[in-house]
């Protein structure tokens, strides 16, 4: 059986390297897995979008409509955004930060009110305030890490050292023990 | 051992286990990862190219000279290099060579979808397509035999999924190619048209055995399940075919062109009803059809605009779609948008105020065509903007002082400089902006001949584009810092005003680049903030109106100083 994540943020929020780190644990526990990214334009503060899927044979790379078992929402209203390509009884995992879009902040659109409180009636909701979070772990670049944090415990077939020899192998030396306290912070909410 | 791996890394991974020597090519979306993966590996020569056509006909050098050489680039980096893309084909090769053309289609990051599998056919070159990352090392490596063995360059076709997909690769050792002997053969090579009357019989006879091994190839293959449906598909589709019906027969095609239309033939005789499954243009279909082959489905139910999914699929052939939740109320769209601190913003805050027509050009400073700059009028093609400008002031000299070119030192270099011996050439009163910030941008920091350094970080005179644009014959050329409001302003200002072909380079360098150091973030003094907007024209990410005030957010904030020039009050302060 396939499992589907997506991540969903804002472009430089560091998406990427959640994907990569969180396809680099489920290879290492033996699985097929496919990431899809995308790069370029949308990067530059863009709504962005990565996919993990892993299973005993994946194929497609991509997540479809009603089809992702986890959204990890970097952003408040991103989660909303990207609502239905998580399946029936999915779970969204979702930071509580607001970014405002260059659209809201030039007053062409309007940002929803409490998105997440809305979010939670319509799906399976863990909401986290990552930022406060990644601050309380040394920098708030480790946003990403305290949610792959939060979804470990989703993925109960992963143990804590895997996660965190993945971050050992993928983060830069000098961010590891940073990236680390990120993440168990986010595993122990 | 097996990595996951990006499809373009994987591609580089098969470059370098093919004993490829020789890389040359021009930084684009979807593609540009396979050369900075491949400059990795020390046996291989690496380098950007200033443009796909120099790449290509590079390429064509090293393997006239015996090694395997590859070059790759976007789809629309093809059009670039169709010149020698076509004639190539006429000479062959002496080492392999590979094209690889990446292509886009629902536009991710470009300005149209065009479908390359039309150039395999119109330049009569044998392509591959690889389907995940294992078969993008696996058709690199033998693409370069193919080359080899029919005496012509390959081309490889991936599109955005398969690209930037990582899925697992098996990692084999580096096969030592060497170089080829080099022995003159002007028959073969000095496309004259004497000489090229013969070859074209042998591009043709050529085609014929690629043909046959196109039949018989382990590219091509079919997958027998429930015969009640039969797809016909390749690459990225034939993933999301394999993930919608698991159990129906599927005829994978690995080397598109030429088609394997007899073992296809063969395939639909098996099958109850044969659906084409392509993306962009019908290709498959016609071809299939052409050869009298019945189609049940295909163009008809997919549609020739955008990517194909699973749900796609699934809704095309009528299967329930799953069920979903929405969340209701509108959410703001989330458009790409110019960094904090970005060198750019400025000049198009200049642009938009004075109200100026403006033909743009490819790259982040696209992004000034959004609100609410909105300070751009065209955006075509690789140096179009000046080319385009000097056409619109030709035919309108009159409005000639309020319409100006914008263009990027890597584009500039990459055919901006032709479009600009043009204006100089034919002395049309047109001034054009080039927005040095110093690197490659919107690919993601590439190096280019303005930089200073190569691809492998050696570092090497820059051109100087000051110079570069007074040798083709532009008197006035002057250079601003992009940061200056007044400055900029002035100088296009002045530069509108004079009476001949001018250039105003205006210099920072991009914002995400490691050796700038962000200023400290700006904040707004409440007191002092008298809510007149002024701030908010420049469109930055990091200004927001909060409770009737600007509020600049510390974290996004550059400290580049834009928004406290404009504030007549004196509101924003460091700090």
């Amino acid at each position: 059986m396939t499992k589907s994540i997506m991540i969903v943020g804002v472009g430089g929020q560091g998406t990427l390297l959640a994907s990569r780190l969180i396809g680099h644990v489920l290879v290492e526990k033996g699985f097929d897995v496919k990431l899809s990214e995308v790069h370029g334009m949308s990067q530059r503060g863009g709504s962005v979008v990565t996919y993990v899927k892993y299973g005993e044979k994946v194929y497609s790379p991509i997540v479809d409509k009603g089809e992702a078992d986890f959204i990890l929402s970097f952003e408040a209203v991103e989660g909303a955004r990207y609502l239905e390509m998580l399946k029936k009884d999915g779970t969204l995992i979702t930071n509580t930060q607001e970014i405002y879009p260059i659209t809201v902040i030039t007053g062409g659109a309007s940002y929803p009110a409490e998105p997440t409180q809305k979010l939670s009636k319509l799906c399976d909701v863990k909401a986290v305030d990552a930022l406060a979070l990644a601050r309380a772990a040394g920098s708030e670049k480790a946003v990403n890490t305290v949610l792959i944090g939060v979804l470990s415990n989703y993925l109960p077939e992963i143990e804590q050292d895997a996660w965190l020899g993945a971050i050992e192998k993928l983060v830069k030396p000098k961010f590891v023990e940073l990236n680390k306290k990120a993440f168990v912070s986010g595993r122990e909410i | 051992m097996k990595e996951l791996m990006l499809g373009n890394k994987a591609i580089a991974r098969g470059l370098y286990e093919a004993g490829v020597k020789y890389v040359s090519s021009y930084p684009g979306t979807p593609s540009t990862e396979i050369t900075e993966e491949v400059a990795l590996y020390d046996e291989v020569y690496a380098e950007w190219a200033p443009n796909e056509k120099v790449a290509t006909e590079s390429a064509l050098g090293a393997s006239l000279a015996g090694a395997r050489s590859f070059t790759a680039m976007k789809h629309v980096g093809l059009n670039v290099a169709a010149d020698p893309l076509f004639t190539s084909a006429y000479t062959g090769v002496n080492g392999g060579m590979v094209i690889c053309v990446a292509d886009d289609p629902a536009m991710h990051s470009s300005q149209n979808e065009q479908d390359s599998r039309h150039y395999a056919r119109a330049a009569k070159m044998p392509m591959l397509e690889p389907a995940d990352s294992a078969e993008c090392r696996d058709f690199t490596v033998l693409a370069y035999e193919l080359s080899e063995k029919y005496d012509t360059p390959v081309l490889l076709r991936t599109c955005t999924r398969v690209a930037h997909s990582q899925s697992l690769v098996e990692l084999k050792v580096r096969q030592e190619a060497g170089l080829k002997d080099y022995v003159k053969n002007p028959a073969k090579y000095v496309m004259n048209p004497g000489n090229a009357v013969k070859r074209h019989f042998a591009v043709e006879d050529r085609l014929k055995a690629l043909k046959d091994y196109s039949e018989t190839s382990p590219l091509n293959f079919a997958e027998m399940g429930d015969t009640a449906l039969g797809f016909v598909c390749a690459g990225s589709c034939y993933q999301y075919v394999k993930e919608v019906f698991p159990n129906a027969s599927v005829f994978k095609i690995g080397l598109s062109f030429p088609m394997p239309l007899d073992a296809i033939r063969e395939f639909a005789g098996k099958v109850e009803k044969l659906v084409v499954v392509e993306e962009l243009d019908g290709i498959f279909e016609q071809e299939i059809r052409a050869a009298g082959i019945r189609v049940d489905g295909g163009k008809d139910l997919f549609g020739n605009t955008g990517e194909l999914s699973q749900s796609k699929i699934a809704a095309a052939m009528g299967l329930k779609a799953k069920e979903v939740s929405r969340f209701g109320e509108p959410v703001p769209g989330r458009p790409p948008v110019m960094c904090a601190g970005c060198p750019h913003r400025g000049v198009f805050y200049v642009l938009s105020k004075l109200k100026l027509t403006v033909t743009g050009d490819i790259g982040c400073y696209t992004l000034g065509a959004s609100a609410p700059l909105s300070a751009m009028d065209s955006t075509v093609c690789m140096g179009a903007s000046v080319s385009m400008l000097h056409g619109f002031n030709t035919v309108r000299p009159e409005t000639s002082n309020k319409t100006v070119a914008v263009i990027g030192d890597s584009t500039f270099l990459h055919s901006g400089i032709t479009s600009l011996t043009d204006i100089a050439y034919n002395r049309s009163i047109s001034t054009v902006l080039i927005l040095d910030n110093s690197i490659t941008g919107m690919t993601g920091h590439q190096q280019n001949p303005a930089t200073g350094y190569t691809l492998k970080m050696q570092q090497v005179p820059p051109v100087s584009l000051e110079k570069l644009c007074e040798a083709v014959g532009i008197r006035r050329v002057r250079s601003v810092d992009a940061y200056d409001l007044k400055a900029v302003e002035a100088a296009v200002k002045e530069e509108l005003a004079a009476d001949e072909p001018s250039v105003i380079i205006c210099r920072r360098p991009c914002m995400l680049l490691k050796y700038v150091k962000p200023r400290p973030a700006l904040s707004v003094e409440m007191d002092k903030c008298r809510a007149c907007r002024s701030c908010m024209k420049l469109g930055c990410p990091a200004i927001r109106f909060e409770g009737g005030k600007a509020v600049i957010d510390a974290n996004q904030c550059a400290g580049c100083g834009l928004c406290a020039t404009l504030c007549a009050f004196g509101a924003i302060k460091e700090g």
